[in-house]
């Protein structure tokens, strides 16, 4: 299919909308993705037309509800190639799939055992891991960064033994978008006999993932990183893995048998899909991946890296402004500071000409403190921006750096 | 002057302006004529939390009145600190206390005052009023 930058805005009707009297130019895409019509009327079609309860009734409504909902979960195992469809979960985001894998854990692992975290985690993405440590007293260990903002691989061979049970990183770090080398590590990881758990919410959205073909332990992505509503995510883990550890929640859903002595956990993936979920939410991921499927990955990665190269190329042009990670394998985002200046006064007059940003410290504080700054303006890219926009970013903040130097 | 006085003075000043450039204009100026904040007070006692922009403000009690000072690492925040305390600096804590936070809006920076924007603001009106009722039972 022919990418259309045009028409594909057209599904968007947020695009329309005015800020402040301008156009409004979204560029948080990495902080939450917008939607499109055909994610939006699923929700509202779901609600009209066969909203009911899954997996539970004999009824003619509960099953086309639970029909869809496993139509979904088949449409997530496809697109990220797990091997089977009961390995794909749905929580209610990355935060949350983190945390049942770290909790998963808690009694399978103990005193003189390690876990790996890397040092462009989100910072609230390790705090599952302290808590864990806390409760078992394995040791918490953290791959450093270099001067450019990647993984120290040569650090992490250092690191890395046959204590280590647990290695979680992001695929690509939210702050500045760099693409970590995952199978290195994976490969590295399995080498010890460790586990690996790969934070994909930065990712999935711009390039297609081969669970099998990367030998992914555990994975996860959020759906409002992906087109899709927030709320909703999925964990994926091997189907051994995923037998092993205990799940976090209890409730309906996720029993066979239950008596005061004892209960019974159901089969995967109910184990850990405790209560009624998000039904609608799962549908309208479905929906989504089908939407960026439609688009092609390919075309999204081609011209979000066109849209990259433009935008580096232009910022660099601006006096005393310094790119923060600004490396070759990386996703369409620029995390940026003007010398003297502080990011929140930049992105509120950036907001002031319609301009979406982020600004701070993205969650990640040790980045920031590694660069010793207190935080950056964050731009980040995706298939529905333009050129025109990037144009317009470059004048606003000439603009800006005016006013505010 | 009282309160409600420099009140309106400030809605105003602000009301001669066209546009947010002309409004952020005169926060930048008025950042730059902000009392010094001596650098051993901006310490982790005196921080107000605030994501995106790190906020400090002291407080002492002068015959009566709270002598406040502030600063911040953001030169629109300065700005707005600059306008908080031309308002609240050197006033009794009652008159403080009786004091609303409507002029905020009324200058057209009602979007600096959500606790999303997260720049301290919000925070350190709720703190200067807490200073102010922290002192009122001295
Ligand atoms: C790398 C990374 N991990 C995890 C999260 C958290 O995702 P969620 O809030 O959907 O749980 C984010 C979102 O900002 C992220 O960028």
């Amino acid at each position: 299919m022919d990418f259309d930058i045009k028409n594909i805005r057209e599904d968007f009707p947020i695009l329309k909308k005015q800020i402040n009297g301008k156009k409004l130019i979204y560029f948080d895409n990495a902080a939450t993705s917008q939607t499109p019509n055909c994610v939006i009327d699923s929700i509202s079609d779901y609600y009209k037309n066969y909203n009911s309860n899954i997996h539970r009734g004999v009824h003619s409504l509960s099953e086309e509800a639970t029909e869809a909902y496993e139509d979904s979960r088949e449409k997530i195992r496809e697109h990220f190639n797990a091997k089977h469809k009961e390995e794909i979960i749905f929580t209610s985001g990355t935060t949350h799939s983190i945390n049942i894998v770290s909790n998963g854990f808690v009694k399978l692992i103990g005193e003189g055992d390690e876990i790996i975290v890397s040092g462009l985690e989100h910072h609230s993405n390790i705090v599952p891991w302290q808590m864990m440590c806390e409760k078992n007293n394995a040791k918490l260990n953290v791959i450093p960064i270099n001067d450019d903002g990647e993984l120290d691989l040569d650090e992490f061979k250092k690191i890395v033994s046959k204590k280590t049970k647990i290695v979680f990183l992001n695929h690509v770090s939210n702050a500045l978008g760099i693409i970590n080398p995952i199978e290195a590590i994976i490969k590295l990881s399995h080498e010890n006999g460790a586990y690996v758990l790969i934070d994909g919410a930065q990712s999935a959205a711009h390039f297609k993932i081969d669970l099998q073909y990367l030998d992914i332990d555990f994975f996860t992505a959020s759906a409002h990183k992906l087109c899709g509503p927030t709320g909703i995510g999925f964990l994926y883990g091997k189907k051994e893995l995923l037998n092993k550890i205990q799940p976090l929640m209890g409730g309906g859903e996720m029993i066979s048998d239950v008596t005061f002595e004892k209960t019974l956990y159901a089969d995967l993936p109910y184990k850990f899909e405790a209560g009624t979920p998000n039904i609608s939410g799962v549908i309208a991921f479905g929906v989504a991946i089908d939407y960026l499927n439609k688009i092609g990955f390919n075309n999204i990665e081609k011209y979000e890296l066109e849209l990259l190269d433009y935008a580096t190329s232009k910022l660099k042009k601006i006096d005393g402004l310094k790119i923060y990670g600004d490396v070759k394998n990386k996703t369409s985002v620029i995390s940026f500071n003007i010398i003297g200046i502080h990011s929140y006064d930049i992105g509120s007059i950036l907001d002031k000409y319609g301009v979406a940003v982020r600004t701070g410290q993205h969650c990640a504080q040790p980045i920031m403190d590694y660069f010793n700054i207190p935080g950056t303006v964050r731009v980040s890219l995706s298939f529905l921006n333009t050129f025109d926009e990037i144009d317009t970013l470059c004048e606003a903040l000439l603009k800006a750096k005016s006013m505010l130097s | 002057m009282t309160i409600e006085n420099l009140k309106q003075n400030l809605i105003q000043d602000f009301s001669f302006f066209e546009d947010w450039t002309q409004r952020y204009e005169y926060m930048i100026e008025l950042s730059k004529g902000l009392e010094k904040m001596d650098e051993q007070m901006k310490n982790d006692k005196n921080i107000i939390k605030g994501c995106q922009s790190k906020v400090w403000l002291h407080a002492e009690l002068n015959e009566g009145k709270i002598k406040f000072l502030a600063d911040s690492e953001a030169i629109i925040t300065r700005g707005i600190i600059a306008i908080l305390l031309t308002i609240f600096n050197n006033r009794t804590p009652k008159e403080i206390i009786e004091s609303d936070t409507n002029f905020i809006e009324k200058i057209g920076l009602k979007e600096h005052l959500s606790p999303n924007r997260a720049n301290g603001l919000y925070s350190m009106i709720k703190q200067i009023k807490f200073y102010a009722i922290a002192f009122s039972k001295k």
